[in-house]
C-alpha cells in the first residue's frame, strides 16, 4: 500500500520569551524540526509499511529550506519526498494549505491511506487534516491512538476522544490524524542518514500542481490576522514576603478569609 | 504579491530580527533585509513600530456579501444531553447577536435531546432541531448536515466548542463551505462597523495573542474551549422558537462505522470539573517531583494539573495538561507551582477565580495573573505549604 505522510517544519522551539525592556519577542537558538506530531505520522506510515509492503512518501508544504524536513523524514525511513514550495503558496491559512496539498495528492493518485499529526506546534490549530480530508472526499478519523487492523480496502482503528476511546472502521483510502500515544518514533538510522544525503527531493511548484491562483497562499485564504498583542494582565499578583514560615502562614490566612479552602 | 521592506521607514532596530519565527531577517547597513523562504505569517509585520514593513496583496480584498445574517451556535450534546460548552457559547452569543441586532439560534443535531427549551433560556432565539435516530455520534453525518442548513439559511457567524468533536468535525464543514475557520478562540467581540467577527487566539507558536478576521467569505467560523465564556443565569421565561428540521437522510451516508465505545475510567476525578488544581510545570525538574503536589493536592482535595513540558517529557500523563493543546479549566483556587506561565499555559487557567504562584524567577509571567505569588524554592514551599494545611 502507498502511504502519504504530510508533514511540516516549524521552529524547533515554541519557548519564547518577552524582553520585558522592549517588550519584544526573543528567540534564541533556534533550528527547525519536523512538527512533533507529524513524526508520530511518519513513524506509522513506516511501521505499515514494513508490515504491509508498499512505500511511504512524505509531503510538505514550505519554503525551499523545509527540503532539511524531508531529508529526515527519508533519514527515519520515508521512500520518497515531495516538497511543494513556490511564492505563491506563502500566506496560507489551513484551507489554503488543504487545497495546495490535496492538487498535490491528486497527482500522486495511487495512495491507500493519508497519515497527518494531529495539530502543528506552531499554529496549533488541527484544522489541516480534516479540510484536506473533505477536499479529496475520502473518509477521516481524528485522534487516532492505535491501528488494530489494516489491510488493502478497510482499516480499524482506537481514538482517544475526550470521554474515552473509540474503536472505528473504515474503507480505505482515508485521512487519519495521530496523537502521540500511537508509537515512539524511531531514530535515524546509518544507512537512512547516507540514503537521506543523496536522496532526489522532488519539488512541485504553482504550475506542476495546476493550481487555481485563487485558491492558493495569501490570495486563496479567507482569514486574516489584523492584530497581534501581548496579553494585558489584570494586575500584578500581591507577592507575599517574609520568611517561609511567615510566607505559608500568610497565604493560608488569606485563602481560609476567601473561604477557598 | 509579497512582502516588502520600506527602506525610508525602517531605522534597523532588528525588533524584526527576533521576531521572525523562521530567522529570515537580517539587519544590512541598518536596513531589515528578508530572505527566501518568507512564509509571510505577517509577525514582522505586526511587531514593526515603525510600519515600515508591508505584505501586499495580489488584488484589492472584496468583502463578502450581505446575504448572511444571524449568528448560529452548534448545539452539541451526548447521549442526549446538551454539554456545557453550548450554554457558555449561547451566553457569549447572545451579547454578540445583540452587538449586531441580529437573531442567535441554536443548531442541534441529535436523538430525543432533552431539555431543548433550555437553550432558548440561555438566549437562542431559535432553535433548530434536527432529530433522527441516525445522528447519534456520526460525525460524517454532522458534517453534510451541518453544511447543507448553513447553505440554506446563510448564518453571518457560526460557533461551536473545540471539543473532540467540533475540532474534528468543523473544519469538514469549513472546507465544504470553503470559508475561514478560527480555531480555539479564547475571545470573540464584533467590529459593528463591519460587521465582522473579531477571533482572538494565542498565535505563532509563542507569548503572543492575533486578532484574526474572515472578510471575503461567510460565514465566519470560530471553535472555543469549552470553560472560556461563562454562563448566564439562564432566563425561564424568554421567549423562543424551536423549528423542526427534516434530517436529509437521502443526502448522506457516513463512511466510517462506530464498533465500539470504553469510556474512560482511569481518569474518574476530572480536572475540568475539579474545584481546586494543583498543577506542576517545569520548575519540578523530575517525574517523581510530582508527589510533592500529590501530597499538597490529597491535603486539600484537589486535582493534579500540568503545563506542557511535563506531558511531553512523559512526567504525567496529557490527560493532565492544562493548557492551548490541553484542557481550559476555570476552579475557584489554582496553584501554580513552577510554571512560568507561557501564554498558551495562560490560555487553559486565567479564569480561575483565585490564582496561587510559586516559583523562583520574580519575572515569570505567572506573575502578572495570579492572585498570590510566593517567589521561593517550590521545594521548601510546597512540602512546608502542605504540611500547614494538613493540620
Amino acid at each position: 500500500m502507498n502511504i502519504l505522510v504530510c508533514l511540516k517544519q516549524v521552529p524547533g522551539t515554541t519557548r519564547v520569551n518577552i524582553d520585558p525592556q522592549t517588550n519584544t519577542l526573543v528567540r534564541q537558538g533556534i533550528e527547525n524540526i519536523i512538527n512533533p506530531f507529524d513524526s508520530y505520522a511518519l513513524e506509522e506510515g513506516v511501521r505499515i509499511k514494513e508490515r504491509c509492503g508498499g512505500k511511504v512518501t512524505a509531503i510538505s508544504m514550505g519554503p525551499p529550506q523545509a527540503e532539511e524536513a524531508l531529508r529526515q523524514a527519508i533519514s527515519t525511513g520515508a521512500d520518497e519526498a515531495i516538497l511543494l514550495s513556490d511564492r505563491a503558496f506563502a500566506g496560507a491559512d489551513t484551507l489554503a494549505t488543504s487545497y495546495t496539498l490535496a492538487r498535490a495528492i491528486k497527482k500522486i493518485e495511487d495512495y491507500g491511506l493519508i497519515i497527518c499529526g494531529r495539530q502543528t506546534i506552531d499554529g496549533d490549530t488541527a484544522q489541516v487534516g480534516p479540510e484536506l480530508a473533505e477536499v479529496l472526499e475520502i473518509p477521516f478519523i481524528s485522534y487516532v491512538s492505535q491501528i488494530e487492523e489494516i489491510d488493502n480496502g478497510h482499516m480499524r482503528v482506537q481514538r482517544l476522544i475526550e470521554e474515552g476511546h473509540e474503536v472505528i472502521e473504515t474503507s480505505l483510502p482515508a485521512l487519519i490524524t495521530v496523537v502521540k500515544e500511537i508509537n515512539v518514533p524511531r531514530l535515524p538510522s546509518l544507512r537512512g542518514l547516507t540514503r537521506a544525503k543523496s536522496a532526489a527531493i522532488q519539488v512541485w511548484d504553482a504550475r506542476e500542481l495546476d493550481v487555481d491562483q485563487d485558491r492558493v497562499g495569501l490570495s486563496g485564504s479567507p482569514t486574516r490576522v489584523i492584530k497581534t498583542f501581548f496579553p494585558q494582565r489584570a494586575g500584578k499578583a500581591e507577592i507575599i514576603q517574609g520568611n517561609l514560615e511567615d510566607q505559608i502562614a500568610n497565604l493560608i490566612e488569606k485563602l481560609k478569609g476567601s473561604k477557598l479552602i | 504579491m509579497g512582502i516588502r521592506v520600506d527602506t525610508e521607514k525602517c531605522t534597523g532596530c532588528g525588533t524584526c530580527v527576533a521576531a521572525c519565527p523562521f530567522t529570515l531577517i537580517e539587519v544590512i547597513d541598518e536596513k531589515a533585509y528578508i530572505n527566501e523562504g518568507c512564509t509571510l505569517c505577517g509577525i514582522c509585520q505586526q511587531m514593526c513600530e515603525y510600519a515600515a514593513i508591508t505584505i501586499e496583496e495580489a488584488e484589492e480584498v472584496v468583502p463578502a456579501s450581505d446575504s448572511h445574517r444571524g449568528i448560529w451556535v452548534f448545539a452539541e450534546q451526548r447521549d442526549s444531553q446538551i454539554k456545557s460548552v453550548t450554554y457558555e457559547l449561547l451566553s457569549r452569543g447572545r451579547e454578540l447577536a445583540d452587538t449586531l441586532r441580529t437573531e442567535l439560534s441554536a443548531i442541534c443535531l441529535g436523538h430525543n435531546v432533552g431539555e431543548i427549551e433550555e437553550l432558548i433560556a440561555y438566549g437562542a432565539d431559535k432553535v433548530y432541531l434536527v432529530d433522527d435516530a441516525a445522528l447519534d455520534n456520526q460525525e460524517d453525518l454532522y458534517t453534510a448536515e451541518l453544511a447543507r442548513l448553513i447553505q440554506e439559511y446563510k448564518p453571518e457567524i457560526v460557533i461551536a466548542g473545540a471539543t473532540s468533536l467540533g475540532r474534528s468535525f468543523i473544519p469538514r464543514v469549513a472546507s465544504i463551505l470553503k470559508t475561514g475557520l478560527t480555531a480555539d478562540c479564547t475571545d470573540l467581540e464584533i467590529d459593528t462597523e463591519k460587521r465582522l467577527l473579531l477571533q482572538t487566539r494565542p498565535a505563532f507558536g509563542g507569548n503572543i495573542m492575533a486578532t484574526i478576521i474572515c472578510q471575503t467569505q461567510r460565514p465566519q467560523m470560530a471553535t472555543v474551549r469549552p470553560r472560556v465564556f461563562k454562563k448566564n443565569t439562564p432566563n425561564g421565561n424568554k421567549k423562543g422558537e424551536i423549528i423542526k428540521v427534516d434530517f436529509n437522510k437521502e443526502g448522506v451516508t457516513s463512511k466510517t462505522r462506530l464498533l465500539s465505545f470504553v469510556a474512560d475510567l482511569a481518569d474518574r476525578i476530572k480536572i475540568e470539573d475539579a474545584d481546586i488544581i494543583v498543577a506542576g510545570g517545569r520548575g519540578l525538574g523530575k517525574a517523581e517531583n510530582f508527589q510533592l503536589l500529590k501530597e499538597l493536592a490529597a491535603a486539600i482535595g484537589a486535582a493534579l494539573g500540568s503545563s506542557r513540558p511535563p506531558v511531553d517529557d512523559g512526567w504525567i500523563p496529557y490527560s493532565h495538561q492544562v493548557g492551548q493543546t490541553g484542557k481550559t479549566v476555570r476552579p475557584r483556587l489554582y496553584i501554580a507551582c513552577g510554571i512560568s506561565g507561557s501564554v498558551q499555559h495562560l490560555a487553559g487557567m486565567q479564569t480561575s477565580e483565585t490564582i496561587v504562584a510559586i516559583n523562583n524567577d520574580p519575572e515569570a509571567p505567572i506573575f502578572e495573573i495570579a492572585t498570590y505569588g510566593i517567589v521561593g524554592d517550590l521545594f521548601k514551599v510546597v512540602p512546608m505549604l502542605t504540611k500547614e494545611l494538613k493540620q
